[in-house]
């Protein structure tokens, strides 16, 4: 190089880059053509859903399949939330949403406050028999609930826990993946944190309060959202512990709903509980998206 | 006011031994800077003196106290790590307080020191900030604050300015310095860097595997280092060292080539004949004009022009390598420097010890 001043080459709109841009633009147009062709079937259900909610008993009940909305949401909806549906009226809605809403709760809360306890004593402690611990909760992992059901039913129904709601969630809390996905957190935090708060005279209570908890938000929120929904879906433990009416939670009571043999069902009334029956997760995920979408796919710092 | 003592401090991890008896006497108000290649132990010492590591052997001492069992916060110590450790969710407000509040200091007092070390760094507009919006010289300057709201006994500094860029590494150093005289308290602090050692230390300790190797003063660890490690360690470019042995009733060095290196400093403890080690530092050595008696010419082989003066890369016809720094410029294929006869270091070729007269 001679040190003098290059003439700026012209710019030219050559082939390549046209030929490129007709690509992303081909390429954006099919990506989005299967993402409508996805969300049409994943939504066509609940719309039927929808629609089936709003007509009259006749309607769906001739076999007819409507597909735009009726003039019977008003009824079928106070039906649903005062009286319950089916033939044998079973518990109403309100009752069973804010019953399936306690239970969805304390399974959550439960949840996460049993497995970040137990993954700060794992991470941040040194104790005998503590990778014991570790790999005894890992190992629970490979039990899914089913496999472990009746014992837990002997158990809850010994101790005279039947019908009630300790017995309902307590013996759904203890979470494994909780816990592993706290301990994963908890190892990125950095020793330094521990040392300066150590030299700040934090004993381990007022760390976990001061410092770990607050850097788990985004983690404990999206955590919430996952496990409310795990505890809003629970079927088979409650169907199993609760006998109460009056307990009874709205996954389980939309399935007994539904009657078996050639029974008449209530096809309007069951369609407008299945919506209420959605929308309290719906309701969870839409208010906690922002810190939900933030504790799946960044970690603070 | 607090003076610090170091008892024959060891440790090991796991039967590695990493310090090997370290004993130490820091005076009350003195900044003594702990410095060596990357590993030799100068965190591990200085996490001992925090607390944060127990010493397998050895006595901690603070203020004629032991403090070997206690805890770090009953130490009466501060420490500014290497990467700040500044919580993120807590302003900057927060994160000097926060040691002030678990020690239960009243609102008002907890608000004076915090206003008043902000004031001390200049950062007072940065107060109700989160760390991450801050540079790294104005993180540099909270977690000083958040080490001196405490006004400990003891500062204690593990490479806090690692992290910072070069010009802001200079200023910041300028700007300990100057705090650690206006507060007078004892300090310790870590670093690999000679610069910053030779610029912020009242007393160096120059570490070497565990061990340390000299501690004094800066300038006299530069004039009379103690052994071949300290001599080629502190000093840039490194000291050139040269096989020789003691020869005319050790009072000449005889290099390979014969030559005949007199010390006008007096003649060397050591048996006739013996294998020593010459130390020059490359700005010692002198240009020789010509092929003169006693010149070793040297090939360059890289030339690092540094502005007011050069730096030459060279070997001897034996094959050494040796560095010559020359003041202006220089350009050429041999170099001929002649030793001086005045700022030679003679070590024991063996224990590389240094050898007075
Ligand atoms: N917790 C530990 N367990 C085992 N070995 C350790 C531990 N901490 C340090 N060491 C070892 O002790 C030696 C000294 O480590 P130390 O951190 O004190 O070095 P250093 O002088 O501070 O180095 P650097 O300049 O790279 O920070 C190293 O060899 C290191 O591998
Ligand atoms: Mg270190």
């Amino acid at each position: 190089m001679d040190g003098s001043l290059a003439t700026p080459a012209p710019v030219r709109d050559d082939a390549l880059l046209r030929a490129t841009r007709r690509r992303r633009l081909a390429s954006r147009l099919l990506a989005h053509a299967a993402l409508l062709l996805g969300v049409a079937i994943v939504a066509f259900p609940i719309w039927m859903t929808l629609v089936g909610s709003t007509h009259d008993a006749g309607t769906i009940g001739r076999g007819d399949v409507p597909l735009l909305p009726g003039s019977h949401a008003a009824e079928n909806y106070a039906t649903a939330w005062n009286e319950g549906g089916g033939r044998t009226r079973t518990t109403p809605a309100s009752v069973m949403l804010w019953n399936s809403l306690l239970m969805a709760v304390l399974i959550a809360v439960g949840k996460i406050t049993i497995s970040i306890l137990s993954a700060y004593a794992v991470v941040f402690f040194r104790f005998p028999g503590r990778m014991i611990a570790f790999w005894a909760i890992f190992i629970t992992l490979m039990l899914p609930v089913e496999v472990r059901i009746i014992p837990t039913f002997q158990v809850i129904v010994d101790l005279n826990l039947g019908n009630s709601w300790t017995g309902l969630v307590v013996p759904l809390i203890a979470s494994a993946t909780a816990t592993l996905l706290f301990r994963q957190f908890f190892l990125t935090i950095p020793d330094e944190f521990v040392e300066a708060a150590k030299m700040d005279g934090a004993g381990p209570l007022r760390f976990l309060r001061d410092v770990v908890l607050p850097l788990s938000l985004t983690n404990i929120a999206a955590l919430f959202v996952i496990l409310f929904i795990y505890g809003w879906n629970q079927y088979l433990w409650p169907l199993l512990i609760i006998n109460d009416r009056s307990m009874e939670t709205i996954v389980v009571g939309l399935s007994k709903m539904i009657g078996r043999g050639d029974s008449q069902n209530d096809w309007n009334t069951i369609m407008a509980t299945a919506v209420l029956a959605l929308l309290p997760p719906v309701l969870v995920v839409a208010l906690m998206q922002r810190w939900f979408v933030r504790g799946l796919t960044e970690t603070e710092k | 006011m607090a003076t610090l003592s170091l008892h024959g401090v060891r440790k090991s991890f796991n039967n590695t031994a990493v310090l090997h008896g370290i004993d130490l006497e820091v005076a009350d108000g003195e900044l003594v800077v702990i410095v060596g290649a990357s590993g030799c132990g100068k965190s591990t010492l200085l996490r001992i003196v925090a607390g944060l590591e127990t010493p397998s052997d050895g006595q901690v001492v603070i203020n004629g106290r032991d403090v070997t069992g206690l805890e770090p916060a009953d130490r009466d110590i501060a420490m500014v790590f290497q990467n700040y450790a500044l919580y993120p969710h807590m302003s900057v407000f927060g994160n000097m307080a926060y040691g002030l509040k678990i020690r239960g200091l009243p609102r008002a007092e907890i608000d004076r020191r915090v206003r008043d070390a902000a004031g001390i760094l200049g950062i007072e507009p940065l107060l109700d900030r989160k760390p991450k919006q801050l540079s790294g010289g104005q993180r540099q300057r909270v977690a000083m604050g958040r080490a001196i709201v405490r006004e400990p006994a003891l500062f204690l500094f593990d490479e806090p300015l690692s992290n910072l860029d070069a010009k802001l590494r200079v200023q910041m150093r300028a700007e300990i310095r100057r705090l650690q005289r206006r507060l007078g308290v004892t300090s310790l602090f870590v670093t690999h860097d000679q610069v910053e050692a030779m610029t912020l230390g009242d007393r160096l300790v120059v570490m070497n595997a565990g061990r340390p190797a000299q501690v004094a003063p800066p300038m006299e660890i530069f004039a009379r280092p103690a052994d071949t490690y300290v001599a080629g360690f502190i000093g840039s470019p490194s000291m050139n060292f040269i096989p020789a042995a003691l020869d005319q009733g050790n009072a000449s060095a005889r290099l390979a080539d014969g030559t005949l290196v007199p010390f006008p400093e007096g003649h060397r403890p050591g048996s006739a004949g013996q294998p020593i080690t010459l130390g020059v530092r490359p700005e010692h050595l002198l240009p020789g004009e010509g092929e003169g008696e006693g010149a070793i010419p040297l090939a360059v082989e890289l030339i690092e022009p540094l502005g007011s003066e050069t730096v030459v890369h060279g070997r001897a016809p034996g094959g050494l390598a040796i560095t010559a720094r020359l003041p202006g410029t220089f350009s050429g294929s041999v170099l001929p420097v002649r030793l001086p006869g005045a700022h030679l270091h003679v070590f024991d070729a063996e224990t590389g010890r240094r050898l007075d007269p």
